[in-house]
């Protein structure tokens, strides 16, 4: 047990994918302009990021290991995670229009985002068991979501600050996903890994 | 022979995952309002969002719903307006292009028999003067909302447009001609004013 707590906390805090990583910097910069769509954006990302760390080591476990196809893994985990992802937008829509209405536009943008696509490469990387690698998943979406969700609460705050001239817009957001960045940092020695 | 079987499991989980999704698209098809869909279809599909809808489809709903004018669409421009508005049956209306450059009002003040009539017009405050005395635009203030024009006893108020300074100059966007945004007006009445 204290195994999958040791996970969950390394992935959401220690080594967060988007501030010690460096993945998904693109929603985190791009959807990050308001809380409403941030929280969106978390969740579609919560839910792909799960479900393509499952669907990865099936993939890795039974069709890539046998066949000793290791050097195929991305283009295997592209377009597995793709179809899933795409798969389950229409069932969605089909059966549950306010669920479609929350993650429905976002769910297509983030298919195969960097993101996603090293959740699945990572867990590969670290031999990581069905339930582990499914739970490095949810973690990494985890510490993703807390970070496109704090940093949104920033950026409309920000909005409304008094910014010196040359620093408005994006230069202002770099600055304070850097000092984000830094802030995280601290976890660092939390858990060894 | 190992190529072989990597291009067969790959070529092979591809085509199992199209079919898959085909039927998926069939199986779980929505029906749409189909006035919506049509519209939809007439929308280049750029979701650039300057209609203020989040996308193409949401915009094509609101304008099937009645709730949103069907000139909205800029990247559509002329086309995509007039089949929506035969779509809608509705009489067809010019694209929103973006706002009109800002303009300034300029008194000449040779002209000006110092009435005050236009300072009392004024809502910021923008023109100062005094009776029998020449009144004067103060350019940082005026909003180019034009009430002064129509009080002065002898339209000796003009809109210029307004000199470009950095500090409020942006890159246009794209596909419209600089050309445009500079107001063809400047000359001697900027010249003047300045």
């Amino acid at each position: 047990m204290s195994e999958f707590a040791l996970i969950m906390l390394s992935a959401v805090l220690v080594n967060n994918f988007v501030l010690t990583k460096f993945l998904g910097i693109c929603p985190f910069l791009g959807v990050s302009r308001k809380l409403e769509t941030a929280l969106g954006m978390a969740l579609a990302v919560l839910f792909v990021m799960t479900l393509a760390s499952t669907a990865s080591w099936l993939v890795q476990q039974f069709i890539l290991i046998p066949f000793d196809l290791m050097y195929l893994q991305t283009i295997f985990f592209i377009l597995i995670i793709a179809v899933l992802v795409q798969f389950i937008e229409m069932l969605i829509h089909k059966s549950s229009p306010v669920l479609y209405q929350a993650l429905g536009i976002f769910l297509p943008l983030i298919t195969t985002n960097c993101a996603v696509l090293g959740v699945a490469l990572l867990n590969v990387q670290q031999e990581q068991t069905f339930m582990t690698s499914a739970l490095y998943g949810f973690g990494s979406a985890l510490g993703f979501a807390l970070v496109l969700l704090l940093f949104a609460g920033l950026r409309e705050r920000i909005d409304k600050a008094p910014v010196p001239e040359a620093f408005k817009g994006s230069a202002v957001s770099l600055i304070t996903a850097g000092l984000m960045s830094l802030a995280f940092m601290g976890f660092s020695g939390l858990v060894k890994v | 022979m190992n190529i072989l079987v990597a291009v067969l499991l790959l070529g092979g989980l591809a085509l199992v995952a199209g079919i898959v999704l085909a039927f998926a698209s069939r199986a779980f098809h929505v029906e749409g309002d189909p006035m919506a869909e049509r519209i939809d279809a007439a929308l280049p599909q750029t979701q650039c969002g300057q209609c203020g809808y989040p996308g193409c489809k949401p915009y094509a709903a609101a304008v099937a719903n009645g709730e949103a004018d069907v000139n909205k669409c800029v990247p559509g421009g002329e086309r995509a307006m007039l089949t929506i508005a035969d779509l809608m049956g509705v009489p067809p209306k010019e694209v929103e292009e973006e706002a009109a450059p800002p303009m300034l009002a300029f008194i000449r003040e040779d002209e000006c028999i110092g009435c005050t009539l236009c300072i009392k017009a004024c809502p910021v405050d923008a023109i100062i003067g005094a009776p029998k005395q020449y009144h004067t635009v103060v350019e940082d203030h005026c909003t180019g909302c034009t009430l002064c024009v129509e009080p002065c006893p002898v339209d000796c108020i003009e809109m210029v447009g307004k000199p470009e300074v950095l500090e409020e100059w942006t890159w246009s966007a794209p596909g419209k001609s600089r050309a445009k945004a500079t107001d063809p007006s400047e000359g001697e009445a900027n010249a003047g004013a300045a």
